[in-house]
């Protein structure tokens, strides 16, 4: 299981190398550089900005430095937020989108489950059909779509619901959590109805039913664990997905989290910025996808079996 | 099941109670404790006056410090801020503050006169690399040590006469130095707090920081997360204090006047920056409408150096042949004026010409160029940062050269630092371009064209003119530098490197409950009247 563990740990550094080097070269290939404004810039100014910033300096070399900072754990300043660096700026926008993306999972999984445990019971009736039409509705509608959809009725004609901020008013996480969940939810009822499917037609659950167990114990104390196991190998990418994917949600909602610093920071073309919350993120998707992996491991006795084997 | 439909049952209890449940706002909630939520378009840079560039900004710093003087924000006149009093020489070139004796800095140190003379001289410092330098110009010797010709500090022309009087000396009479006063460049820094925490002469160094920030206006700031807020509360160490009735100010970075007017609604907000040109017919009745309008013309640059812009006819020609009041009505519905000449109209100033819209005469000078009804004329490129507003524009100008004046136009629009990049390399042939003046004088306005500014970027260069812009700025009468000024805008309206197109005209939303709220045409934010009543239901 270690060895399984470093092995997967060693094949992530050169994915993480190449994220960097592909993101350094993409962003400063982009027209326009971060002192760029409506004003121009007087060329002493910008020689003094640039050296500041070290953009005179080769390519390369400029690339080499920002790696040796990384390697101690410094992103280095930001363009524009001057007086910040991009190390204080993840610490400020990590837990407004990690509490969001915890909120959403929880939601989805609420709500996807409940779903989809629901129309695997009734599977091929109207109360199989309904929620698994709504559920690919869910999927196909993208936040931005459902997000204004959303506020709209709940916040601005309704008014029950804030329609901007987050831990300013009471209920302000309402509307974003469940605009995030939303897809997630959706995602989660399919896979769960398939997979309580596949466990309500093996024997067991026959038998459990021929002994006379009432529907809700067979239900979640025997369907459940098998039936969910899909669910938790779906997990791992959703919630690096979500963590990193909330910027549209963030921006509708001005969540102060990291996707909004992500879309400012390309218009702001504030290169450090863009490039440590691209290295951030593919890191969490990394760490996610590998712990997904050792959970399923774990699970699965089998797998676990085939690793002790092998060593 | 039954847990199943338990669980549903409480979520549209729940649902149901939070519906029915009486919510207060944040306005509300503002309302009661006299905390001032607004948006202020993007998230503050920094809080360093001396080389932050951006309006966001600007208005935020309006509140942390205060100048030597400062504008009424309804009359333009000036007024005494931390300076009481003031006097000017006969010839216009020296002139003395008093330095109010009970003005101190927001960590209790008395403010100065040095104070003064220490932050001018780090505007002036070349490291600092501050891009209002050149603002500082005006004093004697400024320029010389600004470009290094001279290091020592007192040969340039502010000193501290004594521990509150400041005496500054012009490098030639400008009549509009006391209009400067109060621009961001011009504030008083806390030197010892930057040298805490940097260089003297460093940018961007943690003194801005809310926990080490040292001020000398009504507010100081108090939390600033970025992509959350920036607030800032009352000074209780303001000279003036008496006159703060608001506790804090709350400053929500928000992109998208969409957003913005959708927070105001839901009473989020008790100002918006902006509200979208769409939006302005929702609000026509409505108290919270503020339209007022602002020192600043929307125009048109022309690449000089390619052709057939290079032909003076031709820019002619495409100036005079577009319906300008037509744009104004229809698309940006704003109330703004059309403009026919560069500088804005003020009190103080009018422009003695002012080009036609003449579709004829256009057509006439088109041909004389070598292109009667538009034939043979080249397909020029029409480029504009991606915006809704800029585009409708653009197209219905492209209509119109085309109707007018038999020409095609080819319409292109830029992510902003895509299209500011090319619009500083002169990377394009006709651009969209806009200026706000940074002070109320027609000097903002004019100077930008002369050959050596670096905000010219159209290639156009007259010697003429810029000999006139050098003789306004050494004139001692006020009246005759106005002609001279006037003559300078007529050379540069017959040339026509850009066409203006019309005045700004912003048009924000304020709650009602909002009281001594002052729009003004520099857009400056003035928090220090301003307090809170009740919003009616």
């Amino acid at each position: 299981m270690l060895l399984f563990i470093i092995k997967r740990i060693l094949q992530s550094i050169p994915v993480l190398l190449l994220v960097s080097v592909v993101t350094f070269f993409m962003v400063r290939s982009a027209p326009g550089g971060p002192f760029d404004v409506e004003r121009a810039v007087p060329p002493d100014v910008l020689k003094h900005l640039n050296e500041r910033y070290h953009l005179d300096d080769p390519l390369w070399k400029q690339y080499l430095d920002y790696m040796g900072h990384l390697l101690q754990g410094d992103f280095g300043p930001s363009f524009k937020y001057t007086t910040h660096t991009v190390n204080d700026l993840i610490a400020a926008g990590l837990p407004a989108t990690a509490e969001l993306s915890l909120y959403a999972i929880l939601f989805a999984l609420v709500v996807g489950l409940s779903a989809g445990i629901y129309a695997s019971l009734k599977s091929n009736t109207v109360h199989d059909y309904v929620p698994m039409t709504a559920a690919m509705i869910g999927i196909c509608m993208p936040t931005f779509v459902l997000g204004p959809i959303l506020l709209l009725i709940f916040g601005v004609w309704l008014g029950w619901l804030p329609v901007a901020g987050w831990g300013q008013i009471p209920g302000d996480k309402i509307l974003p959590s469940v605009t995030l969940g939303f897809a997630y939810a959706a995602y989660i009822a399919r896979i769960s109805r398939g997979g309580m499917l596949d466990v309500l037609s093996q024997d067991y659950i026959r038998t459990a039913k021929a002994k006379g167990l009432s529907m809700s114990r067979i239900v979640f104390v025997h369907a459940l664990r098998g039936g969910i196991t899909p669910v938790i190998s779906f997990l791992g990418p959703a919630i690096a997905g979500l963590l990193a994917g909330s910027f549209v949600v963030e921006s509708i909602f001005q969540i102060p989290g990291l996707g909004r610093f992500y879309v400012m920071a390309a218009f702001n073309r504030d290169y450090t910025l863009i490039l440590g919350l691209t290295i951030f993120f593919a890191f969490l998707i990394v760490l996610f996808n590998l712990l997904a992996d050792i959970v399923l491991v774990w699970l699965n006795p089998k797998v676990r079996q085939d690793l002790g084997g092998r060593h | 099941m039954k847990t199943l439909r338990n669980f549903f049952v409480l979520c549209v209890f729940g649902l149901c109670l939070c519906a029915c449940s009486e919510r207060k706002t944040l306005v509300d909630i503002g309302n009661e404790k006299q905390i001032l939520y607004i948006a202020n378009g993007a998230d503050p840079a920094d809080i360093d006056p001396q080389i932050t560039t951006g309006s966001v900004e600007h208005r935020i710093e309006g509140g942390l410090f205060e100048p030597l003087v400062t504008k009424n924000l309804t009359t333009l006149e000036i007024e005494p801020a931390i300076a009481e009093s003031w006097t000017v020489s006969d010839d216009g070139l020296v002139y003395e503050f008093k330095i109010r004796e009970n003005a101190k800095w927001s960590n209790g140190d008395d403010l100065v006169a040095d104070d003064f003379v220490q932050s001018w001289r780090r505007v002036l410092s070349p490291r600092l690399g501050s891009e209002w330098a050149t603002y500082l110009y005006v004093l004697k010797n400024g320029e010389e040590y600004h470009t290094g010709k001279i290091t020592d500090f007192s040969e340039v022309g502010v000193e501290a006469v004594s521990e509150k009087v400041l005496k500054v000396t012009l490098s030639g009479p400008a009549p509009y130095f006391l209009q400067l006063l109060d621009h961001n460049c011009m504030y008083p820094v806390h030197i010892k707090t930057i040298l805490k925490h940097g260089e003297f002469d460093e940018r961007s160094t943690p003194w801005t920081r809310p926990e080490n920030f040292v001020g000398n206006g009504p507010f100081v700031p108090v939390e600033w997360v970025p992509n959350k807020a920036f607030v800032m509360a009352k000074n209780p160490l303001y000279w003036n204090q008496e006159r703060i009735k608001l506790t804090e100010v709350h400053i929500v970075p928000v992109e998208g006047t969409l957003a913005m007017e959708r927070m105001y609604r839901a009473g989020q907000l008790h100002m918006v920056e902006k509200l979208p040109p769409a939006k302005i017919a929702a609000y026509k009745n409505d108290p919270a409408l503020h339209s007022f309008p602002l020192y600043g013309t929307y125009f048109y640059r022309f690449n000089t150096t390619v052709k057939p812009l290079d032909d003076v006819r031709v820019r002619q020609a495409l100036s005079y042949s577009i319906n300008r009041e037509q744009i104004t009505k229809t698309i940006t519905r704003g109330g703004e004026p059309v403009m026919r000449s560069l500088v804005p109209i003020t009190p103080t100033y009018e422009p003695s010409y002012q080009f036609p819209e003449n579709v004829g005469l256009a057509k006439k000078l088109l041909a004389e160029a070598g292109f009667p009804d538009g034939k043979g004329f080249p397909k020029l490129v029409l480029t504009y940062n991606t915006q809704e507003e800029h585009q409708k524009i653009a197209v219905a100008i492209q209509q119109m050269w085309k109707k007018n004046l038999g020409i095609d136009i080819q319409l292109q629009n830029q992510e902003w630092k895509v299209f500011l990049s090319n619009q500083h390399h002169m990377n394009y042939q006709i651009s969209r371009a806009s200026w706000v003046g940074d002070y109320v004088d027609p000097n903002t306005f004019l100077e930008i064209f002369i050959t050596t500014s670096g905000n010219n970027e159209t290639g156009w260069a007259s010697a003429e003119y810029d000999a006139l812009i050098r003789a306004a700025s050494l004139e001692k009468d006020a009246d005759e530098r106005i002609k001279i000024m006037q003559a300078a805008e007529k050379i540069i309206m017959t040339e026509l490197p850009i066409m203006p197109i019309y005045g700004y005209s912003w048009n924000r939303l304020v709650s009602p409950s909002v009281q001594n709220w002052n729009d003004n045409v520099q857009d400056y934010f003035s928090f220090t009247d301003v307090y809170l009543i009740p919003s009616e239901k």
